[in-house]
């Protein structure tokens, strides 16, 4: 037989197809199709939180240390962070150099 | 006993959907749909049904807050017709998907161009593949009583799938009938309240309509497969409910005068009681002539259909919209697919008439009779012909 590669049979779906076990979606891994991702420069960076602000997505999270901390497994590499850097301090690195 | 009453078709379909205690109305008036609509804006202004009702400003909207009411678990019905069942055909797909039990009348009118405000089905059988369940009713009683067993079948836990009443524009819709009116109190005895088995709720959160990954996509189309085939069983069995309550009894094919006929007609909707006289006519000159008549157009009730065609040699079917560039109307190649690889395999002819509101007489079921009774004597004949066109 072939193989399939459905995760749930169409007897066990919910009605509808409805999901729900709220905040599901956090388990969602959607950073492994990136081909850039963005690497901070700590020696430029001013901790003004527009990395943070400016991710769509929820990859950058604030440290005690007032730095913030990139989250791959969500980072698609949009490199908008890098973009609205004030002070260039990120740049985008191909994955797998 | 229900009181029998001479009213409009239409005013009769806004007064079942009032008598089935409807939470909420979104719809978009459309001729010739539009005296449905009129009317239960009425009956809510004038507080004689507790609803909602959204004037949206388009048939998009209106199915959009449709499939939203019906998942805030809201008992929903609306009204639409031609363009407008058009306009709302990315939704029509949602509101199987996402199990919204929403109870839609379509007033059936051609499709542009050019412009028609007239009746024929190629509205509605632009929506066959889209998931909900379909019925079709032959005068205003039918109307009535469909919309209320619509509501029954389509809230049933066992299905939770949308369904579509159609009645013919105008020949239906635009015309005083005598119909037997059912009260609030009459329906409630056959449809008992809205228990919807997932609401949106702030309290229990759940999330409708994500996206399908590959991996889930297939089963999700699946499950409503299963549904929709399924439902035929509830289906029939609220007709025979709905005759135990009320005494008037509906089956998913309606024959008339087959016994005994080599030869029978099929139809859909209004111009079903024209070829009840055509037929009659021609059993009167000695033409053994019977009708069928689908009811229930989806789920296709297959086995009532292979059933009914026991011993019937030649199949005359009509039509009443064109499918471009394909094998005939989308009635004809469905039905004749339906009998490929049967033990005695009938000669089937189709037909198209009555588009975009042509009359269609009793002189012209028996042309397409006599022309499928011609060409199967023969052995052959074109597979399907538009009847009643002119040349030059």
């Amino acid at each position: 037989m072939a193989k399939v590669d459905a995760i749930i049979g169409w007897r066990n779906l919910e009605i509808g197809c409805a999901i729900t076990e709220p905040g599901s979606s956090r388990k969602l891994r959607t950073g492994d199709w990136r081909s850039q991702r963005p690497v901070t420069d700590r020696k430029k960076c001013i901790k003004c939180g527009m990395c943070w602000i400016f991710c769509p997505d929820i990859v950058y999270s604030p440290l005690r240390s007032g730095y913030y901390k990139w989250d791959g497994e969500y980072c698609k590499g949009c490199g908008i962070c890098a973009h609205e850097c004030p002070k260039d301090a990120i740049t985008m690195v191909t994955e797998g150099d | 006993m229900p009181k029998r009453v001479g009213i409009e078709v239409s005013l009769a379909a806004s007064e079942a959907a009032c008598a089935c205690d409807t939470d909420v109305v979104a719809a978009y008036p459309i001729t010739p749909q539009t005296h449905i609509v009129e009317h239960l804006s009425e009956l809510v202004a004038d507080g004689k049904l507790d609803a909602e009702f959204v004037p949206v400003e388009s048939e998009h909207s209106a199915m959009s807050v449709c499939v939203g009411s019906s998942a805030a678990g809201a008992r929903t019905f609306t009204a639409t017709s031609s363009q407008g069942l058009a306009l709302m055909h990315e939704i029509l797909f949602i509101a199987p998907a996402l199990r919204t039990p929403i109870v839609m009348v379509v007033a059936n009118r051609a499709l542009s161009g050019p412009i028609s405000i007239w009746n024929d089905h190629s509205d509605i059988m632009a929506e066959r593949d889209v998931g909900w369940i379909q019925t079709f009713a032959e005068n205003g009683q039918e109307v009535f009583d469909l919309i209320i067993h619509a509501f029954r079948v389509a809230e049933d836990p066992e299905v939770l799938l949308p369904i579509m009443v159609n009645l013919d524009g105008f020949t239906l819709s635009h015309v005083i009938e005598p119909i037997e009116m059912l009260s609030a109190s009459e329906v409630k005895r056959y449809l008992k309240p809205y228990k919807p088995q997932m609401v949106l709720d702030p309290k229990v959160p759940v999330t409708m309509g994500p996206v399908g990954m590959p991996e889930v996509y297939t089963e999700a189309k699946q499950q409503i497969e299963a549904l929709l085939q399924g439902s035929k069983n509830v289906v029939v069995k609220a007709w025979k409910e709905f005759a135990k309550h009320y005494g008037r009894t509906y089956k998913p094919i309606e024959t008339y005068r087959t016994k005994g006929a080599a030869v029978v007609l099929l139809t859909m909707g209004s111009v079903s009681e024209t070829a009840m006289t055509a037929v009659d006519r021609m059993w009167d000159k000695g033409m053994r002539v019977g009708l069928m008549r689908f009811r229930l157009w989806r789920p296709f009730p297959l086995q009532e259909f292979r059933r009914a065609m026991r011993g019937v040699k030649v199949l005359a079917v009509m039509d009443r919209a064109i499918s471009y560039g394909g094998l005939g109307g989308p009635v004809f190649t469905e039905v004749r697919s339906a009998l490929y690889g049967t033990f005695e395999q009938p000669q089937v002819f189709g037909f198209v008439a009555g588009l975009g509101g042509r009359d269609i007489t009793v002189d012209m079921f028996e042309e397409m009779v006599k022309k499928a009774i011609r060409y199967a004597k023969r052995g052959k004949g074109p597979t399907y012909e538009l009847i009643g066109v002119r040349e030059r």
